[in-house]
């Protein structure tokens, strides 16, 4: 914190700032207009991923606002000096998914970036937060934020988690439990024995979703798997710089007598597989249980909006979401688009085929995620199996790209929103983990994935 | 950015709550390099049919000729989802200076206030207050007092702002402008080797 305010807010100095194509071009304008320079571009990073194709990348893009805008970015970024992993680059990638590989998001930082689920860093101890462009051209004039102190949330998870159960499920289970707004003013550290055994990945994917339910971010305390996870990595500290390090992060833990604004303790066994039946993500069931009945909501706003969600997405309430008809399948996005979420799809499908009534599309989140795939031999089961793989991209989360479900249809999508045509005008989303999402393609319905499962 | 200090309007009420960001302008519009003209896409999806402009939906507000004015007045949670700030453009470009609801996401509350584009937070019981007012009544809000009144009543709710943020809004500054005459002082906490 460079400085704070009287009565005011405080002046944080922010240590990386990723951007993308499409929160930034005002950006580049406005300090411009003002004759200024990116301030501190050695502490930027840019890559192309909502707007981009993920087919046939080595070609233009064929829409054309599409392409001036990666095209602006490339401008951009050679302009002010900014090291840019665009198209056709080893690193290119999902913003949220190149910034951990690459080992530059490091626990302790602060780190902002013109897209809501920047939350996804906070994962490895750091302060990520997602911001506006008039924000990205602070950061750019001024390395620098003006920022209030959020209140603070802790989420406890202990227990043992139940068979077919993952990060996606804890997420979602979390944010149907607090509603999509109910973290808003909070940031929300995730702590307990559930979260001290998951990988980094499955921290990213819970990380990633804290935006869903309001909150400013989400951050869990870096530990052995965190230092474990970024040995090695490209932009990671190396030899005695490592030790320092490392020592110096081992110290970022909360107090044993912090006291949050807010605590909230949640039973693993309490956790089932998740599926969401509505427009936003705080509208998600037990794959098992039924669609909420209008009638039974006592409030008339939350009655209104669940009578409007269930219209939009052609289901009604008191009804099981088990047997649906499902059209697509989505796999990919910041929120599971990682090696682990692609070989936990590759675990379910191995040696079957689709269903002959689902399209599946598979978008690994990174060009180096895609070379794991291949290397791993996953192609090859994903491909025998009928999945479509695509290149790296934001691809069909947001409906802004060529990936888009049509109107009406149903998608069960690994992504992180099921607003009203947020993947393609009129298209009905149920989010999911990448274990469902799998399920799912085998049998063309919505499936619990533990019916498929070995029996313990 | 514009100066804002008092705003007397009538206002379209869109009593809906958990309005996204998705909602308010759909991805598919967020290909522009500049801040105009976003108003025309503003609510797309919820105000035409078959995304054709000659289809507008005659039960969406914006399509109502009783409703108008530089006030939206919404339900609970509004601006969640998406950081997007091609959401504060439209409404602005569309024509509001001044959003009201119980509670805005925080992304959009900072992309609105640093549009000159005013977030208004009320209590529950006083939104609903508004949304049984006629369509003819008008509001006022006056910055400086934070206050909100209903005209036609003559009832009063306060709402909170950040004091920074007030006087930048009332005399027109952006936080750009502050954060470049600290210079000096980001670069000395930079030396001090602090981050």
């Amino acid at each position: 914190m460079v400085k704070s305010i009287p009565h005011g807010p405080s002046v944080l100095y922010i240590d990386k700032h990723f951007i993308h194509e499409v929160t930034s071009p005002q950006a580049f304008s406005g300090i411009e207009k003002r004759g200024l320079k990116v301030l501190r571009p050695k502490q930027v990073v840019a890559t192309a991923d909502h707007n981009v194709p993920t087919q046939n990348q080595h070609l233009p893009i064929l829409d054309q606002l599409s392409r001036l805008q990666v095209n602006q970015l490339i401008e951009n970024c050679a302009k002010h000096d900014i090291e840019l992993y665009g198209l056709g680059h080893p690193f290119q990638g999902i913003v949220h998914v190149i910034g951990p590989e690459l080992g530059i998001t490091q626990p302790g930082m602060t780190i902002v970036c013109g897209d809501s689920h920047t939350s996804t860093h906070g994962a490895f101890g750091t302060i990520a937060f997602g911001i506006g462009t008039s924000e990205v051209e602070m950061v750019f004039a001024s390395q620098c934020l003006l920022q209030s102190k959020p209140k603070q949330m802790r989420i406890n998870i202990d227990g043992v988690l139940s068979r077919g159960v993952v990060a996606k499920d804890i997420i979602l289970y979390i944010i149907a439990q607090l509603t999509s707004g109910g973290a808003t003013g909070y940031f929300v550290e995730f702590a307990g024995s559930v979260i001290r055994n998951l990988s980094m990945e499955a921290r990213m994917t819970i990380c990633n979703m804290s935006i869903e339910m309001g909150a400013k971010g989400g951050m869990i305390a870096p530990d052995q798997t965190t230092f474990d996870y970024l040995e090695g990595r490209q932009f990671a500290p190396q030899g005695e710089g490592w030790t320092k390090k490392v020592e110096e992060w081992k110290g970022l833990v909360t107090d044993q007598d912090a006291i949050f604004d807010k605590e909230i303790n949640i039973n693993a066994a309490d956790i089932q597989p998740m599926i969401t039946y509505g427009t936003n993500p705080g509208l998600g069931i037990a794959i098992n249980a039924l669609v909420p009945a209008t009638e039974a909501i006592a409030d008339e706003g939350e009655r209104k909006n669940l009578v409007k969600a269930l219209d939009y997405m052609g289901l009604s309430g008191g009804n099981q979401l088990l047997g649906t008809p499902v059209q697509h399948v989505f796999i990919g996005s910041c929120t599971n688009s990682r090696i682990e979420d692609l070989r936990m799809v590759a675990n379910v499908i191995k040696g079957k085929k689709k269903h002959e009534g689902v399209q599946v599309m598979i978008v690994p989140g990174s060009q180096q995620v895609a070379k794991q795939v291949y290397a791993e031999g996953l192609d090859k089961i994903f491909t025998d199996a009928g999945f479509e793989i695509r290149q790296a991209g934001c691809s069909a989360c947001l409906g802004m790209n060529e990936d888009k479900i049509p109107a009406g249809d149903y998608c069960v999508s690994t992504s992180n929103r099921n607003f009203e045509g947020r993947q393609g005008a009129g298209a009905r989303t149920l989010l999911a983990s990448p274990l469902t999402a799998a399920a799912v393609a085998l049998t063309g319905v919505v499936t619990d994935v533990r019916d498929l499962m070995p029996q313990p | 950015m514009e100066k804002l200090n008092i705003i007397q309007s009538t206002f379209v009420p869109l009593a809906m709550e958990n309005v996204d960001t998705d909602q308010i302008i759909p991805a598919r519009f967020l290909k522009a390099t500049t801040r105009d003209g976003f108003g025309k896409n503003l609510f797309r999806d919820w105000r035409y049919e078959n995304n054709d402009e000659n289809q507008p939906k005659a039960d969406f507000v914006l399509n109502q000729p009783q409703y108008a004015g530089k006030i939206l007045v919404a339900g609970k949670n509004f601006g969640c989802g998406s950081s997007r700030e091609h959401a504060a453009w439209s409404l602005l470009d569309y024509g509001f200076k001044v959003i009201v609801s119980s509670f805005f996401a925080d992304i959009f509350k900072n992309n609105a206030l640093n549009n000159g584009v005013l977030p208004v937070i009320v209590s529950d019981a006083f939104l609903q207050k508004i949304f049984q007012q006629p369509n003819t009544g008008t509001l006022t809000i006056s910055l400086e007092n934070q206050t909100i009144t209903i005209d036609a009543t003559g009832e009063q709710d306060s709402f909170e702002i950040n004091n920074y943020k007030k006087t930048c809004l009332i005399n027109g500054y952006d936080d750009i402008d502050y954060l470049i005459s600290i210079t000096s002082e980001i670069e000395e906490f930079e030396h001090a080797g602090n981050f």
